[in-house]
């Protein structure tokens, strides 16, 4: 069975929620869309005080080329464009708006039923797609129609769609692959019309059988787009080593995947995009998976974007007595959260909550040069060395190991027998050196 | 057996001869001459090489003096004004005096004024967690407490007080050679005056946020009130992005802000204590001296 070759961990899987199916979470009284939810630049609000909006209307533009539109998830009038605290602590600009009634745009199409066929052409599919304000829903929230325009001297071979999930807790893509499937197919085939290639790649985790087995009977009917079974490893859902286990090709340092003639996209996207060409429905709500050991019933909801976190938690019944941390994102990855009263944004695929016990880091000691990390590590650094010289301030002979193709997965921190928060020191040196890097290209 | 020993003595001599001639003219010919002086300047300098002058140490900070002849626009920030008094006659030049300056901590977000909300328990650096989030007591602007000041001070002028969770500037090791306030990655500290007597007045806050918010993290923020603002007559402190300024050289020391200030967020340092019943509630909320 296929996987990548270069570290890895294995984390404790604890796909407590695999299991329950994906239910609409209700609408609050108020909802508060952030302005920043995608990679690059913050969009710009077109609305004002007091306006009237309705469920899908565009609120907010995103002008520069990195950026995207961001859509109304409610119906309901504007109350006021201010600060609001986001997930750091820190204020971020969102529009807040009170929900009145649940009034739906005409033109989107709420019907259940499946459109499978594709009448646009590819530049009618990119406007679509950078209209309805999709971005890679997978974390990174990068917006999904500049991953669509190739540049030129650039051919995209494969289309490889990131249905790994290899993440630790999270469960929202495997419920997606599992109950829309069929709209799921119709996403990828739209995207490889627009990226014009004729194979698309799923890749999945064998620890999701029922999943891989949906896809497979499905996939039979649509041209080109193969369902490959993966080894489990973390962190498999990184897009260098999903493809390097699918097609054996290695991105170089500092390059992206179109390098090697791929484009690879989310599960989670490739539905986001069928709902957005097929159904004229922008990215208003996404899945996100609420677990957790002490969670009661740990469980996916579809959640309308902006919905209070503290909302979504009551309407689960899951914070339960004793709770130490709550992370936004999977355990591995995952940052932890100062507040929960942060909106749902685009790019929160799940939230877990730990007990207190299992919350505490580790003490740390020593490093004792074991190597263990060197061996994890899924880009080939030597952690170790990159947080040593971190801690003695030796930025540049950090950016000389190669500090800037560290992923942040954190196979490095899980597997150190001396409890040593590496990830954290490779942070503080990667945010360095992107400082050192910037001043340099400003001279 | 007497003739090898003699062979070998001369030939290692000759050796030694021929080589010392070729090292001469080599000498000659490379010869860096080097003004004295610089040598003179640099065993004055203090030898911290803390790069508070901003060279590259003592040596250059001599070389810089030496080729330009100039003591303007030069200080040593540990050595003082002593230090260039010396160095003047050198270069045939007067130094000109200069106010000595201290490190001012500008929070008072203690472990009481500002509790923390959670619990923060990663890799010890306040750099890393100014990027990660607001810190433990929610202030976006407010000291983290985790010393990346007191690593970066050269001269044991700082160490973090265990029962407010602030750093603290020790008055008489302090130089003022700035390293704390370029590795604040708030920019909380500042150079400012030492003072007449070691009397300063200063504000103890940065943050940037409107009152209300502030207020909600610590009970000791500047809140943008501006009646300080109206209260100075020397037009001495300004207002700004919901914080106000005490400009150093415009203050006189009088102290009506200080009593003016509803957080009690401007703090007067080393001042003899008040009469009246409301100023001793005032010096009593104070938690820093420095």
């Amino acid at each position: 069975m296929k996987t990548f070759n270069l570290g890895g961990v294995h984390p404790e899987e604890n796909k407590l929620s695999g299991n329950s199916p994906i239910k609409v979470c209700s609408i609050p009284t108020t909802v508060s869309i952030p302005l920043a939810q995608n990679l690059g630049a913050a969009s710009v609000p077109i609305v004002a005080k007091g306006e009237k909006v309705k469920v899908g209307q565009l609120i907010a533009k995103g002008e520069a080329f990195i950026s995207s539109n961001i859509h109304s998830s409610v119906s309901g009038t504007v109350l006021k464009i201010d600060d609001i605290m986001d997930a750091s602590g820190y204020r971020k600009k969102a529009i807040i708006i009170n929900v009145e009634g649940d009034e739906w745009l005409e033109e989107i199409d709420r019907s259940a039923d499946i459109k499978r066929e594709i009448s646009y052409n590819k530049g009618e599919i990119v406007s679509i797609v950078k209209d309805s304000g999709v971005v890679g829903l997978g974390g990174a929230t990068f917006p999904t129609q500049v991953k669509l325009m190739v540049p030129e001297g650039k051919k995209a071979e494969y289309l490889i769609i990131n249905g790994v999930e290899c993440e630790p807790y999270l469960t929202s893509d495997h419920r997606l692959m599992l109950e829309k499937g069929e709209e799921l197919l119709i996403g990828i085939s739209i995207l490889m019309k627009a990226l014009d290639v004729s194979k698309a790649l799923i890749g999945i985790e064998n620890n999701k059988q029922d999943a891989i087995a949906n896809l497979k009977k499905l996939a039979v009917n649509y041209k080109g787009i193969e369902v490959h079974e993966l080894q489990v490893k973390y962190p498999q859902g990184g897009e260098k080593q999903l493809i390097k286990a699918l097609i054996n090709r290695e991105v170089p340092s500092g390059k992206l995947p179109i390098e090697v003639g791929c484009v690879v996209n989310n599960v989670g996207t490739a539905f986001a995009v069928y709902e957005a060409v097929q159904k004229k429905k922008p990215l208003i709500e996404r899945v996100v998976t609420i677990t957790g050991k002490t969670v009661k019933n740990p469980s996916n909801y579809m959640v309308r974007i902006g919905t209070p976190l503290s909302f979504l938690l009551s309407e689960a019944d899951s914070m339960p007595e004793g709770t130490g941390k709550v992370i936004n994102g999977g355990p591995m990855m995952g940052k932890a959260l100062t507040t929960l009263e942060i909106p749902v944004v685009k790019g929160m695929s799940g939230v877990v909550i730990m007990p207190e016990g299992e919350a505490k880091r580790p003490n740390a000691y020593n490093c004792i040069r074991c190597g263990k990390c060197i061996s994890a590590c899924p880009m080939g650094l030597e952690p170790y060395l990159i947080a040593l010289m971190s801690e003695q301030n030796k930025f540049e002979s950090c950016e000389g190991e190669r500090v800037m193709d560290c992923m942040e997965c954190g196979s490095c921190s899980f597997t150190c027998p001396s409890g040593r928060p590496l990830l954290d020191m490779i942070r503080v040196s990667k945010n360095k050196v992107s400082q050192i890097i910037r001043l340099r290209s400003n001279k | 057996m007497n003739t090898v020993i003699l062979y070998a003595v001369l030939a290692l001599s000759s050796i030694g001869v021929l080589a010392a001639i070729i090292l001469y003219f080599i000498a000659q010919k490379f010869k860096i001459i080097e003004d004295p002086r610089i040598d003179l300047v640099a065993d004055l300098l203090p030898g911290a090489n803390c790069g508070g002058c901003g060279f590259a140490g003592c040596r250059n900070m001599a070389e810089f003096i030496v080729k330009n002849e100039t003591l303007e626009n030069v200080s040593c920030p540990p050595g003082g004004n002593d230090v260039l008094k010396q160095i003047g006659p050198i270069i045939g030049q007067v130094a000109e005096e200069k106010a000595p300056m201290i490190a001012v901590l500008r929070c008072n977000g203690s472990l009481k004024n500002a509790p923390s909300k959670v619990k923060y328990d990663g890799a010890s650096s306040c750099f890393f967690v100014n990027n990660l989030f607001s810190g433990e007591n929610g202030c976006p602007n407010g000291c983290i407490g985790l010393g990346d000041c007191v690593t970066s001070c050269l001269f044991d002028a700082m160490y973090i007080d265990s029962e407010t969770g602030l750093p603290v500037i020790d008055n008489e090791k302090c130089v003022a050679c700035g390293a704390c306030v370029k590795s604040c990655p708030r920019a909380i500290i500042e150079l400012r005056l030492k003072g007449k007597k070691d009397k300063r007045i200063f504000v103890s806050c940065v943050n940037k946020e409107k009152g209300a918010v502030a207020k909600k993290n610590c009970e000791v923020a500047c809140i943008g009130c501006g009646k300080c603002v109206k209260e100075c007559k020397f037009e001495a402190i300004t207002l700004s992005n919901n914080v106000a300024y005490i400009n150093f050289e415009k203050c006189t020391l009088c102290r009506k802000c200080v009593e003016s200030c509803p957080t009690k967020a401007i703090h007067e340092v080393n001042f003899p204590a008040r009469k009246n019943k409301e100023a001793s509630e005032l010096t009593e909320k104070e938690t820093i001296v420095n």
